[in-house]
Order: C-alpha cells, then sequence, then structure tokens
C-alpha cells in the first residue's frame, strides 16, 4: 500500500484534490496544504478543540481525524463564515460586540463549535451553553466574555426565527 | 504530535477488512472513528505498521432492533446513538452513558464499538456493555464468534479480541418491563475520565421488590468491575433507603480500586459509595428514571 493517496474534498465550498501523505492529520492538511491557517493547533491530541472544523456540518477535531479520512467530505473552516464581500457571520459579529477575544487563538475553534449549536435551533440556557462549550479550551478571556457572545447570538438567532414564523 | 508512519487501508466489505487483518494480524490496528487510537498514536504509545480503516463499510453503519434486543454496527458513531431514538427506548442504559463521553466533538466521530474494543477501564461503554450483559460480534477469516460482555475485557485496554478479529457489533439485549438504569460519574470536569463511575441497572416488579440488578463500575480497577455480592444482596429485597445505604456500603468494602494522581484508592471508594446511594435513589424515583417498557416482539 502507498504511503500517499489521492482525496477529493469540499473545503468552505470549493472542490479540492490533492495528493496527500497518509499520516497526515486533517489539521495539517487544511494548514499547510491549503494554507487556511485560521484552523490552530494547541495540543494536537484531541484537549483543547482548538482545531475544531465542521465535517458534513458536524464539530470535529481535525487533529484528531486523518485527511484521508475527509475524503468525499464537506469541511468549513473559519474562513468560510463571513460572506465573500467580507462581512462577518452573525456570531462572529456577536464575538466583536461581546469582546469575546483576548489572544483569539482559541476563537476559530469556539466559533465553529458554537456555529453547530446555533444551526440545530435547540434551546439552551447558559448551563448548558457552558457544559457544551467545555470542549475547547481558552487561557485568557476566562470564559465569561465567550460565553455572552455566544448566548447573545443564540438569543437574536432565536429571536429572529420567532420573527419569522 | 504528529502521526507515525503506517501503510492505510480502506476496506469496503467486513470480508476484506477481516482478510487485511489476517495478512497483517498484530502489525495492524483497525482505525474507526479515531478518537482513541489517534491520540496514542501522536503520543507515540503506540506505532501500528499498518491502519485498517472500517470507516467505509456501509454495512456496518447501522443501529437495529433484532429479535433479540439491539443491534449497534461498529461503524455507528456515539453522536449517532446519542441522537436515536431507538437506542433511547431499547437502550436506555446505553443511551444515559453517552453525554459523559468527551465532548460533542468527539462522540462526533468515535464509535460505541471502537469504545468497547479499546477497553479503557476509565470509559463508560465498557461498564455499560458489562452492566447490560451484552454481547460482542467479532469476525475474522475464520468466523464469527459471540462473546458475552462478561468474558470480553481482560486487562488494561486488553480484551480477548485476536489480533486478527473486527468487532463489528456490539447487541443489547431486549429490555425487561420494569428495569430502571442510569451511568452517572464523578470527574474533575465534565469530559475528563471519570475518577469512579457506576452504569447501574435494576428491574423492579410492581411491589418495589428488586428482581434483578447490576452494578458496573469503572475507573476502579483494570477492567471495569461488577459488585456481584451487592447485586445479589439487593435481588428480592424492597428498594429502601436502608436498602441502598446498605449496598453503598458493600461497594465501598468490595471495591479495590487504584490510587492516582486524581484521586487515592480510599477517596474513591468513598465515592463509589456516594454515586451508588445517588444513582440507586434518583433510578427508583419516577421522574428520573429510564423505563423500559415494552419487551421487544
Amino acid at each position: 500500500m502507498s504511503n500517499t493517496t489521492s482525496i477529493t474534498l469540499r473545503v468552505n465550498g470549493e472542490q479540492v484534490e490533492s495528493q496527500v501523505a497518509v499520516r497526515q492529520s486533517l489539521a495539517d492538511f487544511i494548514r499547510e496544504d491549503l494554507a487556511l491557517t485560521g484552523t490552530h493547533l494547541g495540543c494536537e491530541h484531541g484537549v483543547c478543540g482548538a482545531c475544531t472544523v465542521l465535517l458534513n456540518g458536524a464539530a470535529v477535531r481535525s487533529c484528531l481525524m486523518l485527511a484521508v479520512q475527509a475524503d468525499g467530505t464537506a469541511i468549513t473552516t473559519i474562513e468560510g463564515l463571513a460572506g465573500l464581500d467580507g462581512k462577518l457571520s452573525p456570531l462572529q459579529q456577536s464575538f466583536m460586540d461581546h469582546h469575546g477575544f483576548q489572544c483569539a487563538f482559541c476563537a476559530p475553534g469556539f466559533i465553529l463549535t458554537a456555529q453547530t449549536m446555533l444551526e440545530d435551533g435547540k434551546k439552551r440556557d447558559r448551563d448548558h451553553l457552558r457544559a457544551e462549550l467545555s470542549g475547547n479550551l481558552c487561557r485568557c478571556t476566562g470564559y465569561q466574555s465567550i460565553l455572552a457572545s455566544v448566548e447573545a447570538a443564540m438569543n437574536f438567532a432565536g429571536a429572529a426565527s420567532e420573527d419569522g414564523a | 504530535m504528529k502521526f507515525p508512519p503506517f501503510s492505510y487501508h480502506r476496506p469496503t466489505s467486513v470480508p476484506e477488512a477481516v482478510a487485511l487483518l489476517a495478512e497483517h494480524g498484530a502489525d495492524a490496528k483497525v482505525l474507526a472513528g479515531g478518537q482513541s487510537l489517534l491520540p496514542v498514536m501522536a503520543l507515540r504509545l503506540g506505532q501500528p505498521d499498518h491502519l485498517v480503516d472500517i470507516g467505509r463499510i456501509e454495512s456496518l453503519c447501522h443501529i437495529e432492533v433484532t429479535a433479540s434486543g439491539l443491534r449497534i454496527g461498529a461503524g455507528v458513531t456515539h453522536a449517532e446513538a446519542e441522537d436515536s431514538s431507538t437506542v433511547a427506548t431499547h437502550a436506555p442504559l446505553l443511551a444515559s452513558a453517552l453525554p459523559w463521553i468527551g465532548h460533542r466533538a468527539i462522540r462526533n466521530r468515535g464509535t460505541v464499538c471502537g469504545s468497547i474494543a479499546h477497553a479503557d477501564p476509565a470509559a463508560e461503554l465498557p461498564a455499560v456493555a458489562l452492566a447490560a450483559d451484552a454481547t460482542l460480534v467479532a469476525v475474522s477469516v475464520r468466523g464469527e464468534r459471540r462473546i458475552p460482555a462478561s468474558g470480553f475485557f481482560e486487562g488494561f485496554l486488553t480484551t480477548v479480541l485476536a489480533a486478527d478479529e473486527l468487532l463489528v457489533a456490539v447487541e443489547f439485549p431486549a429490555m425487561s418491563p420494569g428495569t430502571h438504569s442510569k451511568v452517572y460519574e464523578l470527574a474533575r470536569r465534565h469530559g475528563d475520565y471519570a475518577m469512579v463511575g457506576l452504569a447501574a441497572s435494576l428491574r423492579i416488579d410492581g411491589m418495589g421488590v428488586v428482581e434483578a440488578a447490576a452494578l458496573s463500575y469503572f475507573a476502579v480497577g483494570s477492567t471495569p468491575v461488577r459488585v456481584r455480592v451487592a447485586e445479589d444482596a439487593l435481588v428480592g429485597q424492597p428498594i429502601t433507603a436502608a436498602a441502598i445505604a446498605s449496598t453503598a456500603s458493600t461497594v465501598r468494602t468490595e471495591l479495590d480500586p487504584p490510587s492516582d494522581n486524581h484521586a487515592s484508592a480510599n477517596y474513591r471508594r468513598h465515592i463509589a459509595g456516594v454515586i451508588t446511594e445517588r444513582v440507586l435513589t434518583s433510578i427508583t424515583s419516577s421522574e428520573n428514571a429510564h423505563t423500559g417498557y415494552g419487551a421487544i416482539a
């Protein structure tokens, strides 16, 4: 068996075909081969959540996946959230508005984790939000501003869907 | 923290997968979700020469209700099982365990069977399989083997699976009416390995008398541990506060957990008693019970 293989996947809506080493992680493929360096690597063994990306819409640790396992899937990285015109997504804007960043190393992981919560439409109180964000580590904000950012975006999304109903 | 080199195989059927395992044997590891195996490789605690990725074997990706119970294929992720109303109905003990496992991003990749085959003694699902008297279905080129959970776990990260065998499914027996079950654990942080955890299942008749009991503890030794003496003492008794206190006391005496950085043996024994009381009290009060009605025809 060869130690490189060809993969085809969609990344942020664009079709990508590439030859990858089978031992390359999805995170390294995204950062090094695609030069999408918004996906951050902290612990590289699945603990910190900084490398979170969406795989077919579900949050996953891209350091705990081989690039070859992503063959045939659709990946969304932090670069895929803003509009083509550069307009931030509502969640990104909420992080800006509520000071959800300090050094921001953890922010892409938090934002993509929270994005799946915005999309599934389930209502969550603060304790649930806290529990569901507990798989992402931040070393500087103390989490309160991150929680506030996510909560505000969820409340906004909830209010918008009620208005539309 | 990069993965060491290996040869990668992606079979599309079980016969193809087990042929690869037969060829490469002890030099190969099965890759499903990779949430345990890949960290092991990143930390160089394991360096298999071959990975057999079963993630594209469609026949393994099913949750099925069968004549004897619920069958979960080796491709089913924790998240798929967590979101499945079939699992909630037919294997509530498993359903109760799933939210405790890591975080959602881990559960989106990790598999039920992978967790059982990995056999981490601090993990939830080996203890659940043991409590539920689940059956592990293993396939190799030599044929199929059905292994009761009570004979599956041999030691730390070690099971009776041979190097050429693939765990293709776990089967949970049909629930009897009146069965109440729950998983609970104490950990420093949610998503961390438990200091002590319990997968408990009680069958209680209409008069409140225990007909069957399973108390399966994790993070207390090299494998999950059922405390049979405490289970046997409960059977035939009405489930009262005194019976629960006596059970907790027996559990504290019977368990022989290890000491480590997270908790001493004495502390583990103490909290094993505490969570025994909490779980038995909770599952016997109606509002918290996961009650399985309607055995499968």
